[in-house]
């Protein structure tokens, strides 16, 4: 166990080397320069570009610029070339604005999915399992974008409450009972939105897995040696179907610095998917190899949370 | 007759499809008495698992469907009970062994958990006593170093250790009926060597009833009291052991005794029944048995085949060889 953790540690560490080499020449391949550099921007002149250049070390070879970019990053002082503002604090703060979407969004897809697909693959072929089928793929193949405009005109229709951004422009300095409601009110839909596809999707797996593994010779055992319906299917039959999901539990962890750009986009919510989006538009090379850097970290860090849990979940695994 | 603790009466159960319905088991009637072994022959796909799952009612349903007939256990249809009242039959009056080892055992639960659940489902016990319990029944499946066996995982266990435990959990509640569905098909033959012999030590010592399922006769003849030969969904033929094996009365069970390796001269071609068990959705009109049997003649195509008796229990669906008076018997020495 700890040998594997050990392993696996410096497996990643050399992992995270080679995508912070690979990120690092795809941004600079890609078509296009900042905007502060580039020849053709009216706004400056050629000897600003050449001041920017050296700045920003664009002048130097791609190896020295890549030293010096992680050379900064891990001492901290990596800035936006949009704005000069330290790297790190910009993405704090967006982070901070994106997570309570990504909490919401996460616990209704995880504690609604669950009672949804085990409860079709109980009833399977009846009219509940048809229903949910019937929505799930509703839900999976109407866009996003399209969904959230329907909504958006339903919920401000009928309830009369504004929704676009984090809280109504230019509420003032309301009590609190009302900036609380209005900041629910703001982070219900684009949180809801975010999970309907992750439900969809999530309860099929969980009905697909419940189904094969009450066919499993396992539960028939159980259920020959006189254990209670219930106890058979939420004993042995779900200790076993969620299995699978332990691992897709870790995988979530990335989804912390995604962000859902068309989300919030959508919602003009100032979270991180749209700032990254924005630097990728205006190719602040900081702003995106850090945020890059930072969800490798999560993904591979996202991995290893898996391994581990699956380890302590499921007996036959011993690494 | 008082000694009977399980009877099955005329049991039909079909599987319902969409635009098939496979009959497999096509009014199946056994008894099994007190303390005794019966066995139950037969190829693959003729009815004898399905004939046992439903018994303790945890066959599928759907597509599974109980046509008719009684399972009269100690003189109770265990087909009327509640659901609750099966329950509490299944594990702790019935138990049963199932094929596969391999899978049959919960994989994320430890052996203790597994025979445990077998015992507090039915019994308030406490904690200690049912530790010990759990110890005691692992010695009496023959595993050595119980108490170390206890906290593993079934994977940890060979094959034949994970049928002991099988056989263990069966038998934490005492049952009166044990029914073993092919228990040893998937273990090697000195494992099932030893399994058998764990059966019918386990079935002397306590007392209980064995209905064995296998389609092994090397199996049957060392075990069964009786036995209940079946094929395509009905008992073709049953009797006591002696009787079945000295003087099969009915083509079938002649042709199974004949195609038994063991029978067979050096360098002769082995024996086997010609074509395969017919498909319970398409079962042929008559005899099911008709297109496979050297015997058939004309009437055997339209007509089922009525039971005739050979006196002591001995009983066959081939009136056929019964009316020639030629059990064409396959000589065995």
């Amino acid at each position: 166990m700890l040998s594997f953790i050990g392993r696996s540690i410096i497996q990643k560490i050399i992992t995270l080397f080679f995508v912070s080499v690979v990120s690092f020449l795809i941004i600079h391949l890609a078509p296009g320069k900042p905007s502060q550099v580039d020849p053709l921007n009216p706004k400056f002149t050629p000897e600003m570009v050449e001041r920017f250049r050296k700045e920003f070390h664009l002048d130097k070879p791609l190896y020295i610029q890549y030293i010096y970019f992680y050379r900064n990053l891990f001492t901290g002082k990596t800035v936006s070339w949009k704005d000069n503002q330290s790297a790190l604090k910009k993405i704090w703060e967006r982070f901070l604005n994106s997570l309570p979407l990504f909490i919401v969004g996460t616990i209704l897809t995880w504690t609604l999915s669950f009672p949804i697909g085990i409860r079709s693959a109980i009833f399977r072929g009846g009219f509940y399992d048809r229903s949910s089928t019937f929505f799930s793929y509703l839900l999976i193949s109407i866009p996003g974008f399209f969904f959230a405009y329907i909504l958006i005109i339903f919920v401000v229709n009928s309830f009369h409450v504004p929704v676009i951004g984090m809280e109504t422009f230019g509420i003032g300095d309301p009590s609190w009972p009302r900036w609380l409601m209005d900041r629910v009110w703001h982070l219900l839909l684009p949180s809801v939105l975010g999970a309907t596809g992750g439900i969809a999707i999530l309860s099929r797996y969980v009905r697909s897995q419940m189904l094969e593994v009450e066919s499993q010779d396992y539960v028939r055992t159980a259920r020959a040696k006189g254990v209670p319906e219930e106890q058979v299917l939420y004993k042995h039959a779900l200790r076993n179907a969620l299995l699978p999901f332990v691992t897709m539990f870790g995988l979530i962890l990335p989804g912390l610095i995604g962000g859902s750009v068309i989300i919030e986009s959508i919602f003009s919510w100032p979270g991180m998917g749209r700032m990254a989006y924005e630097a990728i538009l205006a190719r602040d090379y900081p702003i995106i190899l850090t945020v890059n850097f930072i969800s490798a970290v999560l993904v591979l860090a996202g991995t290893f949370v898996s391994d581990v849990l699956y380890m302590v979940v499921d007996p036959r695994i011993r690494l | 007759m008082d000694n009977i603790l399980l009877s099955v009466q005329d049991l039909k159960v079909y599987f319902i499809g969409n635009e098939r319905v496979a009959r497999a088991l096509d009014g199946v009637s056994y008894e099994v008495s007190k303390g005794e072994t019966v066995c139950l022959v037969g190829e693959s796909g003729c009815g004898k698992t399905v004939s046992a799952l439903t018994i303790l009612r945890i066959i599928p349903q759907p597509p599974g469907k109980i046509m008719g007939g009684k399972v009269l256990f100690n003189g109770q249809n265990l087909l009327d009970l509640s659901k609750e009242e099966m329950q509490k039959i299944r594990g702790n009056h019935i138990a049963m062994v199932f094929q596969e080892p391999m899978t049959s055992l919960n994989p994320v639960f430890t052996v203790e958990d597994q025979i445990q659940e077998a015992i507090t489902v039915h019994e308030m016990v406490d904690e200690r006593e049912v530790h010990q319990r759990c110890i005691q029944l692992l010695k009496d499946v023959g595993i050595p170093s119980p108490e170390g066996r206890l906290k593993d995982y079934p994977h940890q266990l060979s094959g034949g250790q994970r049928q002991r435990v099988m056989i263990a959990m069966a038998l934490a509640c005492d049952p009166d009926l044990m029914i073993a569905d092919e228990p040893t098909t998937a273990l090697d033959v000195t494992i099932q060597a030893q399994i058998l012999n764990l059966f019918q030590e386990l079935q002397q010592k306590r007392q209980m009833s064995l209905l064995y399922i296998t389609h092994d006769l090397g199996v049957v003849a060392n075990i069964a009291d009786r036995i209940y030969v079946m094929y395509a969904g009905i008992i073709v033929e049953q009797g006591d052991a002696s009787n079945i094996f000295h003087n099969p009365c009915h083509p079938y069970t002649q042709g199974l005794l004949t195609s038994l390796p063991s029978r067979a001269k050096r360098g002769s071609k082995l024996h086997s029944i010609p074509g395969t068990v017919p498909d319970p959705a398409h079962k042929p009109g008559g005899c099911p048995f008709h297109p496979r049997c050297d015997f058939a003649i004309q009437a055997c195509g339209t007509e089922f085949p009525r039971v005739c008796d050979y006196g002591e229990g001995h009983l066959s669906r081939c009136p056929v060889l019964y009316e020639n008076k030629v059990p064409k018997v396959p000589k065995m020495t």
